[in-house]
């Protein structure tokens, strides 16, 4: 009997085993602080996964907020939800310091569309700051992106960086050291970046292979260049056009060009206020540039050799027009260091290579109107084409004439009040 | 008396024994994960050994590297049903089935991916191994596991192994808006797999695939020293890059394309120009530069194990000494004149 009660205690045993074991499904970090449904995250233990958790498990629409405080973070984060709004306690208040990040390419990766990002400092990426990549509608307010310490080519590329999106909104952010661009906006479509801080990176702003930009109202200072609109060929999105860049303060951009050298930025000579390369449709009128070292602003064709069959390397249709110049021009940087002695040592304050054709072409009507008072300065080296031939230096002070330009409508973003 | 209770307890033990479990569609086809990887149902036992009826073991004929891991692939497609063959990309799997990858040094087994087929696309579902390896937990923030020296294989020292949260699956498996597989698709399955014979036609023997091509395009084992070098080396670049450095990958804006049929040179990145590389550019001006394989940006990358400058970006603290040799070969094997 005893061994009878021991078989059917087994076979109880047996059938409790057999029973439904599927558990419930699982969605929260156990343990540490509890984070309130209203989306605000608590500081304290394991931050960063709860943080991570809740930008995967956020639901379309919702708010996460981040608390005051510094918060280290190993991997970079990412949000894929759509209509999603990180906002934390301000710039300098909610710090994500990556300083000891080992994974990903960036500190925060977005990928969803209509999100909103505000009132935060990411600090020391080790690859870019916040990258957004097909996220339509973004917004970047309040940010801040640095590297601490002194410029270095072991900084990420880019602070803030929109590709592959429209209606790209970034305003009010501090970007401070990225060894590339600070803001850089790709391959996108319609664009504005205004009321913005960008220091000590080797471009500031930079819009690249983008189409109707509007970018106003910024202070861009001590980088090696201040405000880029480039155009590369090789890219799925080339042939950017219709940017126009008013009201920004561009001074004293004197920092040593620190971009890794296989880079586009790292030909940006130290000095620049402005660069526009290749692109078309350009306006750049009521900013203000001063002492920046080798020139205000520069009009150049793309260089270096490509055979990108959809892609112009040549700038077309510039208006520069109502800025004030300071000081400038005066020690140029980089390979306009080796040209400034041929043509008195000094920059004016408007510089043009003069390379009007490619690949043996017909020379192009480039359309560059400089209607600016007199006394400023304007020099095109009358370069012709690249590859560059010293030869063909053909220095003249004359500003080309009888240009005429359609102005371009202002950008309108239903984001930007 | 005795022997009814002996009956009894045969009986009952007899009701237990059915749990061979078999894959659970419902689990399966459920909105949110489930908490255990047991609960599918796709392995005859607890600790993920032993694949339940109807779930298939595979491999690729390139894996992606993945820290030297050893990889234990499965495929289930529901009862009746069949994948679609296509010659280019990856098969057209019905609703309902999935793609199983478990991670493992050795016996030591440290996770489990999903890939499952929803009514609306794939999903990608981690789960982490317990230190037992007896149970598998829905870990969507991912893991970092240390790995002991020598642990990953022979002198390898010692790092962390991250195991990828919810969103970087989706880096690495974006095709455009929708997330898919990587691995299973005709050039990469064709050859002689673990059942023997040739996968291609193992699986339309057993209905998990039709329409298959008489002759299905093929690729070469990446280490097969006696296979064409430029053939070994797209091979490889296409399984470990090419799902990012495609047209619609999440690298697309990088303009650097690196699937097995990209034809342009320049988007392959001969003499092509990093766009957004930063210092992952290291010191170079091109991403290959043919004949140069210590100048080429491509093998500065792949060599380096470091945050903002090793690629792949995810999935990776180690590195492929074999893939950087291989690819070195090539690039130095290419001609220095470009066209």
């Amino acid at each position: 009997m005893i061994r009878s009660l021991a078989v059917c205690v087994c076979a109880v045993a047996v059938l409790t085993g057999c029973g439904d074991e599927t558990s419930t499904p699982a969605d929260s970090v156990e343990a540490g602080p509890v984070d309130q449904a209203d989306g605000a995250l608590a500081p304290g233990e394991g931050f960063a996964d709860r943080l991570q958790m809740a930008l995967i498990e956020a639901e379309p629409g919702a708010t996460i907020t981040l608390p005051d405080g510094t918060f280290e973070l190993v991997d970079g984060l990412s949000l894929d939800v759509a209509g999603v709004t990180l906002t934390g306690a301000g710039q300098g208040k909610t710090i994500l310091d990556f300083a000891g990040q080992t994974g990903a390419g960036e500190g925060l990766l977005v990928t969803s569309d209509d999100v909103t990002l505000s009132g935060f400092t990411m600090r020391d990426t080790k690859g870019d700051g916040i990258k957004s990549k097909g996220a339509d509608r973004i917004v970047y307010r309040d940010l801040t992106v640095e590297w601490s310490g002194e410029p270095d080519e072991s900084n990420g590329a880019y602070g803030v960086y929109p590709v592959e999106s429209s209606d790209v909104l970034v305003e009010r952010v501090t970007v401070r050291g990225a060894s590339d661009a600070g803001i850089y906006v790709g391959q996108s479509d319609n664009i504005i970046v205004r009321d913005s801080l960008a220091e000590y990176n080797v471009a500031g702003i930079e819009i690249e292979n983008s189409t109707r930009a509007d970018v106003y109202g910024n202070t861009v200072t001590k980088n090696a260049g201040g405000l880029l609109v480039f155009d590369l060929p090789d890219l799925p999105k080339v042939g950017g056009h219709s940017t126009r860049l008013f009201n920004n303060q561009i001074f004293d951009n004197n920092t040593r060009n620190f971009a890794p050298p296989g880079n586009i930025v790292a030909s940006v000579p130290s000095g620049t206020g402005i660069i526009i390369q290749a692109n078309e449709k350009v306006e750049v009128f009521d900013n203000t540039l001063d002492q920046n070292r080798t020139a205000h602003v520069l009009v150049v064709a793309y260089s270096p050799e490509f055979e990108d069959e959809r892609f112009n390397p040549l700038p077309r249709n510039v208006l520069i027009t109502g800025n004030t110049y300071g000081e400038g021009g005066y020690e140029p940087q980089g390979d306009l260091a080796m040209l400034a002695p041929l043509v008195g040592g000094e920059l004016p304050d408007i510089v043009s290579d003069g390379v009007n054709r490619w690949q043996g072409g017909d020379p192009a009507d480039l359309n560059l109107i400089i209607d600016e008072p007199e006394d400023i300065g304007y020099l095109s080296l009358g370069l012709g084409e690249y590859p560059l031939n010293p030869l063909n230096l053909s220095p003249s002070r004359d500003r080309p004439t009888g240009g005429e330009m359609e102005r371009l409508p202002s950008v309108d973003l239903t984001k930007a009040e | 008396m005795r022997r009814r209770v002996a009956v009894l307890a045969a009986v009952l033990m007899a009701a237990c024994s059915k749990p061979a479990p078999t894959p659970n569609d419902e689990v399966i086809l459920a909105d949110r994960p489930a908490a255990q990887l047991s609960d599918y149902g796709l392995f005859a036992d607890a600790r993920g050994r032993v694949a339940a009826d109807g779930v298939v073991k595979y491999d690729l004929v390139n894996p992606l590297f993945s820290d030297h891991t050893d990889k234990h692939r499965f495929v289930y497609v529901p009862t009746g049903e069949s994948a679609a063959y296509r010659d280019k990309d990856v098969f057209a799997f019905p609703v309902g089935s999935v793609l199983v990858k478990t991670f493992a040094y050795g016996e030591r087994y440290l996770e489990t991916r999903l890939l499952i087929h929803k009514t609306d696309g794939w999903e990608a579902i981690p789960y982490v191994w317990n230190d037992d390896g007896t149970e598998a937990t829905y870990s969507p923030i991912g893991k970092r596991i240390g790995i002991k020296a020598e642990e990953a294989g022979e002198g390898i020292e010692a790092f962390t192994y991250a195991v990828p949260n919810k969103n970087q699956c989706k880096t690495c498996h974006q095709s455009g808006d929708a997330l898919t597989p990587i691995g299973p698709r005709a050039r990469n399955l064709n050859h002689v797999g673990p059942h023997g014979v040739n996968q291609i036609t193992d699986w339309s023997d057993r209905d998990l695939l039709i329409g298959a091509a008489e002759t299905p395009p093929s690729v070469p084992f990446a280490g097969d020293v006696t296979a064409d070098l430029n053939a070994r080396a797209r091979a490889y670049l296409d399984i470990n890059c090419a799902h990012c450095h495609k047209a619609d990958g999440s690298a697309s804006n990088s303009g650097l394309w690196l699937d097995w049929h990209e034809d342009s040179a320049v988007r392959l990145g001969v003499g092509k120009h990093p766009t957004a590389a930063g210092r992952g550019a290291g010191e170079f001006a091109y991403v290959i530069e043919p004949g140069a394989p210590e100048d080429s940006i491509m093998t500065y990358r792949m060599a380096s194990g470091e945050a903002g400058v090793g690629m792949p970006e995810l999935g990776r603290a180690t590195i492929d000494e074999e893939g950087v040799d291989l690819i070195r070969a090539w690039i130095r094997d290419l001609p220095a004149e470009r066209s």
